[in-house]
Formats: C-alpha cells, structure tokens, sequence
C-alpha cells in the first residue's frame, strides 16, 4: 500500500517538473539567504567574543553557512534535473541519479532543521559562555601591559558603553575585583597599603567602577568612586547614575534576539525545502512509473513510498543486513563443512568395460 | 556656420533617440539620488540641531531637495519627448516648446553647477555655527533641570564618545565653565565656598572633564579630576599623557565629519550635471535633427543635425540684439501713451 499516492496525467507531470524548477531556484535564493544569515551571526559572535570564554558556540553560523551552500549547489542541479524531467527521453538520463540526489536532498534539510533547532537551544551554553568569559576579562582589565590581554580594558569599556551595562550581574562585581593596575599605585602611601592589606589576596578593592558604568541619562556628574558611602544625594537617585543592567544579561539579550529571528527564518526556509522535496519525490516516482508502463502519453501514479512505512523500513533494514553479509564470511553454509554424504568418486571415471551378465 | 554639425540618416536618428531615451531614464535616477542626499543632509543637521544652537542653516539640503525634484520632472518630460520624436504625428505636438524646454535644461544645468559649488563652500559658514553652538552648548551642560536644556548633557555625552572628542577645541575649555550644577555642591563645605569665591563671576570652576570624555584606549583607569595636578595621582605627567582624555575639539570632529559629507554630496552633484549636460546635448541633436528634414514631407530623408545654428559669437550677438530690441520695444511703449497726451 503505497504512501501518499497522487495519479498524475501527462499534462500535470509536465506542470510539476515546470513548477520544481522554479522552485528550486527560489531554492538556490533561500540557500543564499541562509549563507548570508550564517555569515552574519558568525560576525556578531566575532565583535564580542574576547568576553566570551568558549568558542564552541561558534558551531552555529558554521553550521548555517555550510548548509546554505549545500543549499545552493544542490537546488542548483535540482533545477536542471527537474527541467529535464518533463520530458521522458532526458529522465532516461536522470534515472539513476535522482534516487541519491533525493536522498543528500533529505539529508540536508535535516540539516537544515537542526540548525534551527541548535538557534534556540543555545541558550544556555551561551549564558554559561558569557558569565566565565565576563569574569575573566573583568579580570584582566587592568592587564594592559600583558600581551594578548592589552585590548581587554578598551573592550569592557566599550562593551559598557555600547549595551549600557555594568559588571557581570550588576555594578558591585567592579568591587570584588583590582580593576586598577598596581603600576599607578602608589606603594609608599599608606593608604594603598593598607587597603591592601585588608582582603586575603592583597587586592586593592575599592568601592568605585569604571568610567564606562556612568549612565548618559544621568542629571548630574557621574559618581564612579565611593558609591558605598551615602553623601549629599539620596540612596534613591544614586539608581540613576550608573548602568544598573549586568553586561552578561545585556550581551544575553542581544544574541538570544538575533538568534530567535534567525531560528526562524530557517525553520520557515526548512518548510519550504520539505515542500520542494516532496515534489521532486513525485516527480521522480511517476517518471519511473510512466517509464514502466512504456507509454510515455499515459497516466501514473506518483507516490512518497512504495509500500507502507513498516515495509519500507523493515526492507531497508534487510538490505543493511544483507550489506553487512557479504563482509562476513564465516557464516556462508557452504564454506568449510565436512562432507556427510561419502560421494563415489570412481562411478563417474571408470570407462564402461563391465559388461552386463 | 553650425556648431559641430553631424549628418543624420533615418536608422542614426532612430538610434540616437533611443540612446537619449535611455539616458534621460538614468537623469531620472540621478534625480532620484540629489533629491535624496538632500534628505539624507536635512535629517542629519536636524539630528544635531541643538549643537548648533537650532540656528543651522537648512538653505544647502533645501536647495538639493528643490534641484532634484525638477531634474526628476524635466527628465521625464525628456524622456516622453524623445520616446514620441520616432514617430513624426507625436512629434509635432512637442515640436513648438522643445526650443524653450532646451533653454530651460541649460539654465537649470547651470544652477546645479552652482549647487555642487555651494556644496563645497558651505563649510565655511558651519564651522562658526558649530563653534557658537558647541560653547553654549556646553555652558548649559549642568542645567538638567531647566525645560528646553535638561537633554543637553545627554546630547553632549553621547556626542563625544560617539565622536571621540572632547570640548571644543580641546579638553581645557572644561575648564573654563562650571558643568557641575549648583543642586550637587554641598555649599556648606570649605572647599567649594573657596572655588566658588576664587573668580569673578561665582562659578564652581574645576580642572576636570565629563566621564565622556575618557579614552577607552587608555592603559590606566580614567583620571577625569584634577588634571593638572601630577601630584594627585600617581605616575601621572599631564603634559605627556595623551591616551587619557580625546585630544581632538568636538568643533574640528563635527566640521570633518559633515565636511567629508558635504564634499561627497558635492562631487556626486558635479557627476549629475555632467549626465544633465550630456542628455541636453543629445535633445539638442534630437531635436536639430528633426527640424532640418532635407524633404519636410518624407520622414525618412536625411537631416542634419547640430548644437548651435550659428557659431557661438554670433548666437551671443543675436541674443544680445533680440534682448536689445525687447528693451527697446518695451521703452517705445511707455513712450507712445505721453506722447499722445501732448498732441
């Protein structure tokens, strides 16, 4: 019992074949739009990813970019293929390819899928990724004479001031940290001594943050130094001085937009790519059925699968089998087994002198 | 004796038309294009208006409005013209007012010269606009609560970080103006009572700069207070440091930024009129061509087409007569009514 199975006049393959080619150079234009989209996140991703501390992430746009060229390749053939099916003469040439063109078809829009899906379910490997990348740079931010850490302050800082953020999770992580490189410390004040001397680490932590935290919506002059001790402003207007959002939140927000548009920008360009395969499928199946049939002006039946989708998967899976047999020898009956019945080797040799009595 | 002269057959005609056609549709574009970059100037002055003190000058993008609008009408007029000019019936019709149409084309190719050249003095004038608005600008910089100011400060930070600048010819001018406003001085303290007593008019005068000012670049954490005084900080030589605070003046960074604007605005309204020139040329050949007929009553005879009837002095001399005459002729009328009242 075949699936899906659609009777198709000579008239309609012709329509079908005329409709997939179109369809598929929209296809090879969808392609693009996926490669574009991969390229794009895979430039975002770059802009910031000193602050973040894998680079597994980076997988995605990988992923959308390879298959966006897989895209325009395949659609590209496929375009060909299907003009040259309208007419039985050129399928004949087709024939054998199209059954692995259908199959690398399928295979790449799982592709596809997966993509999409990997858009979405990235989030929390991308908060993890943020929060340890975050840590580290704010770390290093006073490193400015380390080589390969010597960008790290001028990349906060505008990390800062572009999102409007301030530390990891909020302001007071600038607290727990030496954001100020003991080179413009004074050692002989006694001061800086002391306040290094009151943590464990010999630190010098100070209640002050950056330049990069104040707020531009702020009324007045920014207050980066001190903010523990209450002064002449109230604790409720001190709320707008700095950037009260974490960095890591702000970075949070920025990819997880980007990446839902994207996410579903392909989950609407994988919809379209199973429509289009569907129709190769067809196409493909009544070709090979109208070539059975001989008569090239006759109907025929198009179809998804031959049979039901137990068959189907039950005989694919014998033919795995069979597949695996051939390379195991061992098992062949007729190979190495003692013989039972003693066969008279000299019945079939001796000349006929005996003769009958 | 003609001006460049040229001989036309009917197929040379055809195709000149068609060429013309063609062109005509690219002027739309390009009219298109300085209608637009008019647009583009107008919203980007009036984004930073308030830095110019709401005094700018929008004469330059109104004007580049204006220019493309009409070259966006001629063109098409153009166009429809010379499409009509293959077929002689059509033809007829826009015969009479091809001579002032043509007249018109090279007035208003002309203008667009001027245009482009304004484009390119115009930054004369807006450096005194930006000096003059930058200052006041910054003098109401602490006024965050005085209606029609309080985004002033705002304005001012966000302009120079996005800008890298700071002040208006460079950092000091910070110190010229009290940018801290008096609600966030605590006048009981010794310290402010001195500074505030220390100059003429009371202000609250400091050597330091807005946090907009700092340099991300800078290998050390910001040192926006105190500035001249080494003392104060450690390791710090004010003369020498140059990765603190941005070393450019706001006025120079504004006036390079609409500068190279300005200049590419310009050299694209000189490549319009070059394309303008060009189609009036071909209108002119166009248009000779098919009022030359070597036998008016066959389309299809030979012509000659060119770009003046006569040489140049002699047309400057024959619009310098008719000009005359009418000047005359306009006296006589005046004349005629005083000359009957006396009889």
């Amino acid at each position: 019992m075949a699936v899906g199975k659609v009777t198709f006049s000579k008239v309609e393959r012709e329509k079908l074949a005329e409709v997939l080619w179109l369809l598929n150079w929209i296809s090879v234009v969808t392609g693009t739009i996926l490669f574009g989209l991969g390229l794009f996140l895979r430039v975002e991703i770059h802009k910031w990813q000193e602050v973040m501390s894998e680079q597994g992430i980076l997988y995605v746009p990988d992923m959308l970019i390879t298959t966006g060229l897989a895209a325009c390749c395949i659609n590209f053939f496929g375009g060909k293929i299907c003009l040259d099916c309208a007419d039985t003469n050129k399928f004949l040439r087709w024939k054998l390819v199209m059954m692995p063109y259908i199959i690398c078809t399928f295979f790449f829009t799982s592709c596809v899928l997966a993509g999409a899906l990997m858009c979405y379910g990235i989030r929390s490997q991308m908060e993890e990724s943020l929060f340890m990348g975050l840590r580290n740079a704010m770390r290093y931010y006073k490193d400015t004479d380390t080589p390969g850490r010597c960008n790290l302050k001028r990349t906060v800082d505008l990390l800062q001031i572009q999102f409007q953020c301030c530390g990891n999770t909020g302001y007071r992580d600038w607290f727990h940290i030496q954001w100020i490189s003991s080179r413009y410390l004074d050692m002989s004040s006694s001061a800086v001594v002391d306040r290094m001397r009151s943590n464990v680490e010999g630190k010098y932590l100070m209640d002050g943050v950056p330049f990069s935290c104040c707020s531009t919506f702020s009324p007045w002059p920014c207050i980066q130094h001190h903010l523990s001790t209450s002064s002449t402003q109230d604790k409720q207007s001190q709320q707008l001085n700095l950037w009260r959002r974490g960095c890591r939140q702000a970075l949070l927000d920025h990819y997880t937009g980007i990446m839902q548009s994207i996410g579903l920008t392909v989950l609407l360009i994988w919809l379209f790519e199973l429509l289009v395969l569907t129709g190769v499928r067809y196409l493909q199946t009544a070709m090979e059925n109208v070539l059975r049939l001989g008569d090239p002006e006759s109907e025929s039946d198009g179809w998804i699968l031959e049979n039901s989708l137990a068959e189907t998967a039950r005989s694919n899976f014998n033919i795995i089998k069979n597949l695996g047999k051939c390379y195991q020898v061992d098992d062949d009956p007729n190979i190495n087994v003692p013989t039972q019945v003693q066969v008279p080797v000299t019945s079939y040799f001796v000349p006929e002198t005996r003769t009958k009595t | 004796m003609a001006l460049l002269p040229v001989k036309f057959d009917l197929k040379k005609r055809v195709k000149l038309a068609q060429t013309v056609w063609f062109m005509y549709w690219f002027a739309v574009l390009a009219g298109v294009l300085v209608l637009s970059m008019g647009l583009f100037f107008k919203i980007e002055l009036r984004k930073r208006s308030e830095l110019m003190d709401n005094n700018e000058s929008h004469f330059l993008p109104n004007l580049l409005i204006l220019m493309g609008l009409i070259a966006c009408s001629i063109n098409v007029f153009g166009g429809k013209v010379c499409y009509d000019s293959l077929d002689p019936d059509k033809f007829a019709k826009w015969k009479p007012m091809l001579k002032t149409y043509l007249v018109f084309c090279v007035g208003f190719n002309a203008l667009l010269l001027v245009t482009a050249v304004l484009c390119f003095l115009m930054r004369i004038p807006m450096q005194f606009t930006l000096a003059e608005g930058l200052r006041n600008g910054m003098r109401y910089y602490k006024d965050t609560d005085t209606p029609g100011r309080c985004y002033m400060k705002r304005t001012l930070d966000l302009m120079q970080i996005e800008f890298r600048c700071c002040g208006n010819d460079n950092y000091r001018d910070w110190f010229e103006i009290q940018w801290v406003s008096n609600r966030y001085l605590d006048f009981s303290s010794k310290e402010v009572k001195d500074r505030i007593g220390s100059n003429v008019d009371g202000q609250y005068l400091m050597d330091g700069v807005p946090f907009s000012c700092c340099n991300p670049s800078s290998p050390r954490p910001c040192i926006q207070a105190q500035m001249t005084n080494n003392t104060a900080h450690y390791s710090y030589d004010h003369y020498t440091e140059d990765l603190n605070v941005w070393k450019r003046g706001c006025r120079e960074a504004l006036l390079s930024y609409y500068g190279g604007m300005m200049n590419t605005i310009g050299a694209l309204v000189i490549l319009v009129t070059m394309l303008e020139a060009s189609v009036t040329v071909g209108m002119q050949y166009v248009h000779s061509s098919l009022c030359n007929l070597a036998n008016p009553e066959d389309p299809e005879s030979e012509s000659e087409g060119w770009l003046l009837e006569k040489t140049v002095k002699e047309t400057f001399t024959d619009i310098m007569d008719k000009m005359k005459s009418m000047g005359k002729g306009i006296k006589v009328e005046e004349g005629e009514p005083a000359v009957e009242t006396v009889s």
